[in-house]
């Protein structure tokens, strides 16, 4: 196969649990197919051919919340929309990880009003956020990769 | 405080469905709000025969952000950057909306060079909305590959946005008076590049589309608005356009100088999702005309009105003249006022009508913007045309009415 007509014959690769379970889990993180508003379209974008998330593992975007490992939380967080997205997240299997992409869904963003949460991590933790209204492609793309360094240092005391 | 905080009983519920499901006889099934193909946050109470629908109850407010209010708050050039959030594929149809009221409110005058601009973008606009239309319909009937097509064209726009205003979708490039600035050198060449390929990826989708059985099978017939329907409910745009009916505010009441451009209105017959969709597919051809019209004549001359009072000065006489200085701190502190009164203006947004309501009460806020917005009209045909469908035609019924749950709740 590929790597080993490149490398030659490699025998043996040792390595920790930790990096092996780490390292598959960054490879295959399904996100949920959950958009709310602008953000939304950016997402869209991000998994369309310019930016192409396949290349993360992730072009498979899962609308079950029960076959899915991150949220992304795409758009502003409204107080009706907000229970069902704790359920979502409730509904997601452990490991599961919270991605807040865009001002609105971290800190509210241009709305200061009676109707928009200031910011999703009132309702659910949240791993990384991503700036940006709404971020360029580049910009979630970058936030996955920092959710993947996150991913790869958890200690294997830490699973649940 | 996420709790809601009216409870409904299911008693206060039963009116909304039929009998039959009280007795058990028929199901009563949730769709949404997370659900892929409810483009957002849309969610459908369903009354289900088998699979046919007998009773389809729109549930909107999902994703209310109370901009209408917020509007009031700020002064008016800042509003301008909440209309960006409403209709989140039409940012500069929405600017161009507000922009007018604006101008209408306070009798501004836009320059030729501006107005010739504005056409131009705002027809971009169009094109890329009808591109996610086109991209997430397709999806919706799982044709996969006409998303990835529609979106790598779709970047194409995105671009000659960005170069222009430094953002992809919230530009807010359009000010009260005219432009934010002048469009960037090289403009003109990046427009002309993608009219010279666009034609020919509108005829690849349609080669994908519009002949496909299975494609077809799945639209024709299928949520059908007959005219006396599309009239009496208030639809506008291609919903309106796709039953017959050749109503274009662009040639009914002509703004930022459309009555200069030579295009047609495209209509449909039956008002099915095949004849919306074939509207839409026409519309990005005829706004490729337009764009192309505009190109060739944009006039030279100022960007933006050299109204004082209302436009802000260049920078390069901040550091001579000290009117503009004054001028300068009086609109970037309090911002100017408006006369006491109210103004209405229609556009036409890709999804169809886009009405802006503006009342002043001589203040340098405004006491009331109200947005009256196509995507909410259009989605009042739900209920009536889903009846007697099956579950599947109602996704492709949805995504053909191609809601914007911003425009919607706003």
């Amino acid at each position: 196969m590929g790597v080993e007509e490149k490398l030659g014959n490699l025998g043996i690769i040792t390595t920790t649990l930790e990096a092996a379970v780490n390292w598959s889990r960054t490879r295959a993180m399904w996100p949920l197919l959950s958009g709310l508003a602008c953000c939304a379209i950016e997402m869209m974008a991000t998994q369309a051919s310019d930016y192409d998330l396949s290349r993360f593992g992730m072009e498979l975007m899962r609308p079950s919340p029960r076959q899915s490992d991150l949220l992304i939380i795409a758009g502003r967080v409204t107080r009706k929309m907000a229970p069902v997205l704790r359920r979502l997240y409730d509904q997601m299997p452990d490991p599961k990880w919270v991605l807040a992409m865009g001002d609105c869904c971290s800190c509210g963003g241009v709305f200061n009003n009676y109707a928009i949460i200031p910011g999703v991590d009132e309702v659910m933790p949240v791993d990384v956020y991503v700036a940006g209204c709404p971020p360029r492609p580049e910009g979630l793309i970058h936030g996955i990769v920092t959710l993947h360094e996150k991913v790869k240092g958890e200690k294997i005391n830490t699973y649940s | 405080m996420l709790q809601p905080e009216m409870e409904l009983t299911v008693d206060e519920l039963k009116h909304l469905v039929s009998n039959r499901a009280i007795e058990g006889d028929t199901m009563v099934l949730n769709m949404g709000p997370q659900h892929p193909s409810t483009h957002g946050v849309l969610r459908l109470l369903l009354e289900l025969d088998g699979e046919k629908i007998i009773t389809c109850i729109p549930d909107i407010g999902y994703l209310h952000s109370g901009i209408e209010k917020n509007m009031e708050a700020k002064s008016f050039e800042k509003v301008l950057v909440m209309t960006d959030r409403m209709d989140y594929l039409n940012n500069l149809g929405n600017n161009l909306a507000y922009c007018l009221a604006i101008e209408k409110l306070v009798d501004l005058d836009v320059p030729p060079r501006a107005q010739v601009i504005r056409v131009l973008l705002t027809e971009l606009q169009r094109i890329t909305s009808h591109l996610v239309f086109l991209g997430t319909h397709a999806l919706d009937l799982a044709a996969m590959s006409v998303f990835l097509y529609c979106f790598r064209e779709r970047e194409i726009i995105l671009d000659i946005f960005e170069m222009c205003s430094g953002q992809r979708m919230m530009t807010s490039y359009f000010r009260p008076g005219g432009l934010w600035r002048d469009v960037p050198e090289g403009f003109e060449e990046v427009v002309q590049n993608f009219l010279d390929i666009f034609p020919a990826r509108i005829q690849q989708y349609e080669d994908l589309l519009s002949n496909n059985p299975l494609y077809l099978d799945r639209t024709k017939g299928i949520g059908v608005i007959p005219t006396d329907m599309a009239l009496s409910w208030g639809a506008t745009g291609p919903p309106l356009r796709a039953s017959g009916i050749a109503y274009d505010v662009r040639k009914a009441q002509p703004y930022s100088g459309y009555e200069q451009y030579e295009f047609d209105i495209p209509t449909g017959e039956n008002g099915d999702v095949y004849d919306r969709y074939i509207v839409r597919m026409e519309e990005m051809r005829q706004s490729v005309r337009i764009v192309q019209q505009a190109l060739d004549n944009i006039p030279e001359g100022p960007f933006r009105s050299d109204n004082r009072k209302f436009v802000p000065p260049p920078r390069s006489e901040l550091a001579h003249s000290m009117e503009a200085v004054i001028h300068h701190f009086k609109l970037w502190t309090e911002g100017f006022t408006a006369p006491k009164g109210e103004v209405y203006v229609p556009v036409e947004s890709p999804k169809g009508l886009l009405g802006c309501y503006l009342v002043s009460d001589g203040g340098s806020n405004p006491y009331r913007v109200h947005f009256r917005t196509p995507s909410f009209a259009n989605m009042q045909i739900l209920p009536k045309i889903s009846i007697g469908c099956l579950v599947a035609d109602l996704v492709a019924i949805i995504s053909s009415l191609d809601p914007v749950l911003g425009d919607v709740d706003r």
